[in-house]
């Protein structure tokens, strides 16, 4: 079936099996392999995008429910090859260890500061409960977002160094 | 190549009073702008031309013999590469440490999912599909098996030596008997921990090409690329140079990918050199991955020793035993880490300490950050709850009364030599969680609540750096720096970054050495072709033995541009760019590699385990308050403070988020981690199942670094920390259920919720009877 969508902000048609999910169209049929395969079972996160604004796992998505629709994958998030204040935030807290749940993570928490651009620490944790991240503990993704919206003042700041 | 050699005292003294320049600071992750825009290119990632998906044909039976493998009607085989284990062109044995683990089982199936053949085809789908058209038959009567230790050491069933053991270990030191005789208090107990998985979040992967009768070559994601090049060259017997490994970026590890990625290798090889040379594509989903590679070692320890009424920690015994499934894969070297942790930071008189592995009919066990450690470290920390409880200390007291002292030895004759002072680290994690006031409030409110309770705990603990006793010097491993066209600075090493941090620090240990800004020191991939062996990415070496030959490998590089580019003895970073130009126009590149060698004072007597173990350890102390809910036993967290002696910090930033992140996979092996083993094999292989933490589980931890003032090998001083923070939580965290539960003692994990009703129930019972 041929399908037509936007995918960060650049308009797409293609002719896709009926049974591709979304990642897999992405990964394999558009190159757009910053969305990553951590289960392909809508269990760990590592593949969300946002579709019409909504974080979802994109494993879980057929790429022909995506007809129509609005994407944003982690390829969406840099301008021009410019980081986005949330990409630098995450690199500038070590908040990417092994990198596999970044991306996956910046559309969780994108999804977040768009409806709530001052999350406080529980929303922080309830918006990237879906996704997985075995290398950090979450510590210094939590304390990137925090400072990102201004806040990380208010919290004990880190002591390590 | 030369010998690495320690920088003149001089140099140091100079350096000190300086101050650090690059060492110590929170620069910022190497690679860390690709991996948030989404541009790293992991292994699943590429899509070679003209390439083949595999996969692997498993046993439906833990032991048997093959007796027909039918591949049913329906599909068009002809279509398809197959590779069975007669198409092995060399030895069909991965060359770990025993040499016993064959890539395709031949005659014996001794695990359930062992790979007994291969098959791929350029349509991932259709091979999906067929690895569901594949019936193997099996010959089962004759070939009973057997899962666990207590079968394993019952010997109804021998299947590995004369008694099931794999390896075996002790140590001993003092007058046992005597120690014993004099003793105020014996105290023993029992304790058992369960496997884990590792759970990387990017499941295995390798693409292999092979051009036959020339050149094998694989990428994909690992840790130990030489170990590798070593396990293809046996398998397709031919020179190890004609093998070469690439890392792509690598999404977790853990040690689960430190000789796994051997044996998927070689199945990729094998695909490729049978399809006559098109690249062969392996990655598995995550069912299979959880099924069918390594996980930690349970474990069954029986711990006993003996105290006066002082508090005098008089002798140890203990039985540390390991289930290692059905290859010996590495765990004579977990058994024997786990074992000389065993002991703790403690001065014992006296002790009795043997360690065996069994083998069982169970996948493979094997690497998982730790390593051994954790387990043991486990059933000796909460030992020590009990016998504080008997005696009326607290916990803390305890092991104040006892801790080791500069100067004084442990169980293995290694004298500290460190100005350790492990009462100022624990003292430390007691003063930030308040942990009197806690304790006498929790008294208070645990006396007020039935349906809440509380209790408050703590670990104290160290884990070596590098290799065990003279592995590093066996190993002899390589690095080298370079001044080329291309980069000011390079530096050839074989360790890769899986998330640690460890390319940054090796940037920040040559920035600091050679006093150049890390933007112009380029880290070259790790590629055998490109770089030396410097080993493998595991043990905690990486900082500690791996950085400091490329701080000896840039020290001899500065001597270089000393003696021949005019480069003055105190040189700014213009004098090294200004040298380094004058060198390349009248030689050409500047190459400097090293080779490790222990230092002498640190020696290692395999025969008798006596000796200098490793050279370097990190100290450290986990602190946990937790709150159980009466009604359905869930533990939550509710403080944890973890204080750490790492030496000189070369990343503040990176080794706090290692240590948090050590500790929070050491809290789902505490509390939620539960691998279900069926026949052996992981029942439970999908994440729903399997649950680990998320971001909504983890309690805020509180991790403080504080440095003793000391002399150690490492470069700056430096030490390594990747497993220390595994250590600690699980018996932390038993220890504060158990005083929640008014001190009745968990033995087992992990802390599901029903093991927690079931010790209560059990408890009961005895009380009742
Ligand atoms: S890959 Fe989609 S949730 Fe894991
Ligand atoms: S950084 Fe590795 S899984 Fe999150």
């Amino acid at each position: 079936m041929e399908i037509s969508l936007t995918i960060n902000g650049k308009n797409y048609q293609r002719e896709v099996d009926e049974t591709k999910n979304l990642l897999h169209f992405l990964r394999e049929d558009l190159g757009l392999t910053g969305t990553k395969e951590g289960c392909g079972a809508g269990e760990c996160g590592a593949c969300s995008v946002l579709l019409n604004g909504r974080p979802v796992n994109s494993c879980l998505v057929l790429a022909v429910e995506a007809n129509n629709c609005e994407i944003r994958t982690v390829e969406g998030e840099a301008v021009n090859g410019e980081l986005s204040d949330l990409q630098k935030a995450l690199h500038k807290h070590h908040a990417v260890q092994c990198g596999f749940c970044t991306p996956g993570m910046i559309i969780s928490i994108r999804a977040l500061l768009e409806k709530n651009p001052q999350p406080d620490e529980p929303e922080i944790k309830q918006a990237i409960e879906g996704n997985l991240c075995r290398c950090t503990g979450y510590k210094q993704i939590i304390e990137a977002v925090l400072d990102l919206t201004g806040q990380l003042d208010q919290k004990e700041e880190l002591t390590h160094a | 190549m030369s010998n690495s050699v320690v920088a003149p005292e001089q140099k140091e003294k100079q350096r000190a009073e300086a101050g650090l320049k690059y060492v110590g600071k929170n620069l910022e992750r190497q690679e860390g702008i690709p991996k948030v825009k989404g541009q790293a290119i992991y292994i699943d990632d590429i899509q070679p031309e003209g390439c083949l998906y595999g996969r692997t044909v498993r046993s439906p039976e833990p032991r048997g013999e093959i007796v027909d493998i039918v591949f049913e009607p329906g599909i068009p085989w002809d279509e398809f590469v197959i590779v069975k284990p007669e198409d092995i062109p060399g030895e069909n044995i991965c060359a770990m440490i025993k040499n016993e683990i064959p890539f395709l089982a031949d005659d014996e199936v001794k695990y359930k999912g062992e790979p007994l053949a291969l098959i791929a085809h350029e349509d991932q789908q259709m091979v999906d599909r067929a690895i569901n058209h594949i019936t193997v038959k099996m010959k089962t009567d004759g070939y009973p098996a057997f899962f666990t230790i207590d079968e394993a050491r019952s010997k109804q069933q021998v299947q590995y030596g004369e008694d099931n053991v794999l390896c075996s270990y002790q140590i001993e030191d003092g007058d046992l008997q005597a120690e014993f005789d004099k003793a105020d208090l014996i105290v023993e107990n029992h304790y058992k921990t369960k496997a884990q998985e590792h759970l990387y979040i990017e499941p295995q992967g390798i693409i292999a090409e092979v051009v036959p009768g020339e050149q094998v070559t694989v990428r994909g994601s690992l840790q130990c690329p030489y170990y590798i090049t070593g396990a293809l060259a046996n398998l397709f017997a031919i020179d190890e140079t004609s093998v070469r490994v690439i890392q792509t970026t690598t999404g977790g590890a853990f040690g689960g990918k430190e000789d796994y990625p051997s044996i998927l290798a070689g199945h990729a090889a094998l695909l490729s050199l049978k399809s006559g040379g098109r690249p062969v594509k392996m990655v598995y989903g995550r069912e299979e991955d959880l099924l069918a590679t390594t996980k930690r070692h349970p474990s069954d320890t029986t711990v006993r020793a003996a105290f006066d009424k002082q508090g005098k920690m008089l002798a140890l015994e203990m039985d540390f035993a390991l289930n290692g499934g059905a290859y010996p894969t590495l765990t004579s070297t977990v058994l024997s880490r786990g074992l000389l942790h065993s002991f703790g930071p403690y001065n014992w008189p006296a002790v009795n300490l043997q360690a065996r592995a069994y083998m069982t009919n169970s996948t493979p066990f094997s690497a998982f950050r730790g390593f051994g450690a954790p387990q043991s470290i486990y059933a000796l920390e909460l030992l020590l709850n009990e016998a504080a409880e008997q005696l009326q200390l607290d916990p803390a007291e305890l092991r104040r009364r006892n801790f080791l002292q500069p100067g004084d030895s442990m169980p293995t004759g290694q004298v500290i030599k460190e100005q350790i002072d492990l009462e100022q680290l624990m003292d430390r994690a007691l003063e930030k969680i308040d942990y009197r006031r806690k304790k006498q409030e929790f008294a208070v409110f645990n006396r007020e609540n039935d349906y809440k309770k509380r209790g408050i705990s703590l670990a104290t603990f160290f884990h070596g750096s590098g290799f065990t006793g003279d592995g590093e010097e066996k190993l002899a491993s390589r690095a080298g720096v370079k001044i080329s066209s291309e980069n000011p600075l390079e530096i050839l090493v074989a360790n890769v970054e899986f998330g640690q941090g460890i390319h940054t620090g090796f940037v920040q240990i040559a920035a600091e050495t050679c006093n150049l800004p890390p933007e112009l020191i380029e880290v070259i991939e790790q590629d055998t072709d490109k770089v030396p062996n410097s080993g493998p990415t595991v043990a905690s070496r990486s900082t500690m033995v791996v950085g400091r030959l490329v701080q000896d490998a840039c020290e001899e590089l500065v001597e270089e541009l000393k003696n021949t580019a005019g480069l003055p003895d105190d040189f700014t970073t213009e004098d090294f760019l200004a040298a380094s130009k004058n060198y390349l126009n009248s030689y050409g590149e500047l190459y400097k590699e090293v080779q490790h060698h222990d230092p002498p004072e640190e020696q290692w007597d395999e025969e008798n385990y006596r000796g200098s173990a490793y050279s370097g350890y990190a100290w450290s102390c986990d602190v946990v308050a937790v709150e159980l809910d009466m009604i359905d036993y869930r533990v939550k967290i509710t403080d944890f403070v973890s204080t750490v002696e790492a030496g000189q910090l070369i990343n503040p930033d990176m080794a706090a988020g290692q240590i948090e992140g050590g500790i929070v996979q050491a809290i789902g092996y505490t509390l939620f981690e539960n691998v279900v083993l069926e026949e052996g094999v992981m029942k439970n292989n999908h994440y729903a199942d399997y649950i680990i933490p998320t971001a909504a589980d983890v309690p805020s931890i509180d991790v403080e670094f504080i440095e003793f003032p000391l002399k150690n090998y490492g470069p700056y001083k430096a030490k390594g920390i990747g497993e220390l923070p595994f250590d600690g939580p699980a018996p932390a965290i038993a220890g504060a259920v158990a005083l929640a539960l008014d001190k009745q003692f968990i033995t087992l994990i992990p802390l599901l919720p029903e093991t927690i009703h079931d010790t209560l129930s059990k408890l009961e019972e005895t009380t009742d009877a």
